[in-house]
């Protein structure tokens, strides 16, 4: 009788141990990119998002290890509450491991919210608000490429420090736009400016001369654009029309791409100063990547350092489940991983992330090239700055995150 | 005081694009009875023609204004002889979802080429610089813009009302079948109204080109609210959606300095306003 117990409680170590192991070995990675994929962010992250991630696919070799990976991507149309519905829909029922790229901070927020929930993972590379590794931290989320804090520090600081201390801002009215306002702002203020007053205008505006109008009026020495994309470009183009700069002020474009450069052409945006962490001139592999980028897009566009983010965050996901051996489909634990890890690769070179979510490099202040310094189509920035990765961002001293031990 | 001058004045250069726009679409509502839902779609496709012609042909602004409306407006006629035409007689649900549809696949296939971010169209020389107005610094360009819509909209407003074409227009909506009898070709007066309206959706997009990026979505971030033009100013009166786009042009652009954060609702506000007061639109006659 005694042997018959010992040999089934065997049995069942066992199969217990086995279970344990094959989980272990799951090698199966199914990869989400909630991009906007048809409005006026399309261009930075979209298809190219896509690309990106089925890029780091190919170059990291795991499916010549055995590893089977499926990549889906949806349109969350800059809606919080579509974004939401798909990342529910994505987590239980797709079964996604890894959310990439979502950009809109409104969205991004709320995304982030559920992966906690569920313990799944996002690598933010598109979202801008500082808030994802700050009030809002969580041990699902990685922040990759940029954030509003970084882009205050770089820029701001610059300018302010140029001689620019007055300060109007054109905000675009949601998270990201509030976020990127109030992260300038305390940098003005603490590099001694001042802020002399904000509109707040509706996203994806077509016309902005009534607020340019507003910030001319204002006479303050720098406008700042604290929004993004198609907005942007509208309000540089529509600025240069109305006579912002020839009047003697100077515009301060908080978060540009290079899409948006391009799309505005040289003629117009010139002389522009602004914060990346990617340009794919930067070095040898940088530009190799960029090439091959570029064949593969549609409109033979170089990357956004969003779509740069995707691939990089996406080679260093796949190095942490090698190293754990398989993928325990367990978002925390794989988030602890990739934190333990330093980050290395071509786009951003060696980094780290930190324990409040935040991957960690250098942020790089540009300037667009004047029409006759560019050599050809994409040759559009001059490196003026260089933040190296423990100063660009925001102090653990600062941090709120109740991730980081104080 | 002076701000809200200029106020007045932006809101009079973007009443000019709803004007004619949903000009446009008073016509080919009131003629063809159809809601035309891909008119924003035809007007960014005026300003990408524009784009065109500048950079493959090298065909300037000038021409523009006058090449594109025709090239987009035959691209029209082909729409309304392959497609529209088979809906005459049929619920308007039809050829609203036959139009969203058709822009839909314009769209898509626009921004499939050229991405979201858009194209760069410069402002034409003549036009460039600007005059201090004492309130206001005002781009020549933006000028021309109000002066040049306004014309265009009087001078569709007299096609129409005042001439004899208009009027064999305006009777062939009322009867085909006897302004048929009378040995006018009806259906040909027909694809060719639908070809004006919408050359004068292109004729808006040449005009935004430089203004605005040229972008694939530009007609649908617009056409919304151009729609709820048409609806304020009453279906179908020509009249009646000239005045109201630069009505409520100038109503937003002193929402955006009053309340910026409503600027892109003010619009929708007016218009739940007067469907519960006067549900024909302020000029509309009872159908």
């Amino acid at each position: 009788m005694r042997r018959i117990i010992s040999t089934m409680l065997l049995g069942t170590a066992i199969a217990l141990a086995g279970a344990s192991v094959a989980m272990a070995q799951d090698k199966t990675i199914k990869i989400g990119v909630l991009t906007d994929n048809s409005g006026l962010y399309a261009d930075l992250g979209g298809p190219g998002s896509t690309l990106a991630a089925q890029m780091a696919i190919e170059d990291a070799g795991l499916t010549a290890k055995g590893w089977k990976i499926d990549l889906i991507s949806a349109d969350h149309q800059n809606k919080p509450d579509i974004g939401t519905a798909i990342a529910r829909q994505w987590i239980d029922v797709e079964k996604v491991d890894v959310f990439m790229d979502v950009l809109n901070s409104g969205v991004a927020l709320a995304v982030n919210n559920v992966v906690k929930e569920k313990n799944s993972i996002l690598i933010d590379t598109g979202a801008a608000t500082s808030d994802l590794t700050n009030a809002q931290c969580s041990p699902n989320t990685i922040h990759w490429v940029y954030d509003t804090y970084m882009l205050a520090n770089s820029t701001g600081q610059a300018l302010v420090k140029a001689g620019g201390d007055t300060w109007y801002f054109l905000t675009a009215d949601y998270a990201f736009g509030h976020a990127l306002e109030r992260d300038t702002t305390a940098v003005v203020l603490k590099s001694g400016g001042k802020v002399i007053g904000t509109v707040k205008h509706p996203l994806n505006t077509a016309d902005f001369s009534s607020f340019l109008l507003q910030a001319q009026a204002s006479k303050a020495k720098i406008v700042g654009m604290a929004n993004a994309g198609g907005d942007t470009t509208n309000t540089i183009k529509q600025a240069a029309e109305f006579g912002i700069v020839s009047g003697g002020q100077k515009l301060a474009g908080l978060l540009l791409f290079i899409t948006d450069v391009h799309a505005l052409g040289l003629k117009v945006a010139q002389g522009l100063n602004f914060t990346e962490t990617f340009y794919w001139d930067l070095n040898d592999g940088t530009r190799a990547f960029s090439k091959r980028f570029s064949e593969r897009m549609k409109n033979k566009a170089m990357p956004s350092m969003v779509q740069a983010g995707v691939y990089s965050g996406l080679l260093h996901y796949f190095k942490a489940l090698e190293a754990m051996g398989g993928n325990p489909h367990d978002g925390a634990k794989v988030v602890a991983k990739m934190k333990e890890m330093p980050t290395d690769d071509q786009l951003f070179g060696k980094g780290t992330i930190r324990a409040d979510g935040r991957k960690l490099h250098p942020a790089y202040l540009f300037e667009v090239k004047k029409p006759e310094e560019s050599k050809g189509p994409w040759d559009y920035y001059k490196l003026i700055g260089t933040t190296a990765a423990d100063q660009a961002f925001r102090p653990l001293s600062e941090s709120v995150c109740p991730l980081v031990k104080k | 005081m002076q701000a809200l001058y200029a106020q007045l004045l932006v809101g009079l250069i973007n009443g000019s694009f709803y004007a004619l726009l949903s000009l446009g679409l008073a016509v080919i509502f009131g003629m063809l009875n159809i809601i035309n839902f891909a008119h924003g779609a035809l007007y960014m496709m005026g300003a990408f023609v524009a784009y065109f012609l500048l950079n493959l042909g090298g065909i300037n602004y000038w021409w523009a204004l006058l090449l594109a409306p025709i090239i987009v407006g035959i691209f029209g006629m082909i729409l309304e002889r392959t497609m529209l035409q088979w809906l005459t007689g049929l619920d308007h649900l039809y050829g609203l979802l036959l139009t969203f549809g058709i822009a839909l696949i314009v769209q898509g296939v626009f921004q499939n080429y050229f991405g979201s971010s858009g194209l760069p169209y410069a402002i034409p020389d003549q036009l460039r610089g600007g005059m201090n107005l004492g309130f206001m610094f005002l781009p020549v360009y933006r000028g021309w813009v109000v002066v040049f819509s306004l014309a265009v909209c009087l001078a569709t407003w007299f096609l129409i009302e005042k001439t004899q074409l208009g009027a064999y227009l305006r009777a062939a909506t009322e009867n085909p079948t006897l302004v048929r009898a009378f040995g006018i070709n009806v259906p040909r007066m027909i694809t060719l109204t639908y070809g004006l309206g919408v050359g004068l959706a292109a004729l808006a997009g040449v005009l935004s080109a430089p203004i605005n990026q040229v972008r694939p979505l530009m007609g649908a971030d617009l056409i919304i609210v151009v729609f709820a033009v048409v609806v304020i100013g009453g279906m179908g009166s020509i009249m009646g959606s000239i005045i109201t786009g630069f009505a409520l042009g100038v109503i937003e652009g002193l929402t955006k300095y009053f309340y910026p954060e409503a600027s892109n609702t003010v619009v929708f506000v007016l218009m739940v306003l007067v469907l519960l007061v006067k549900p024909t639109g302020l000029t509309g006659r009872a159908a």
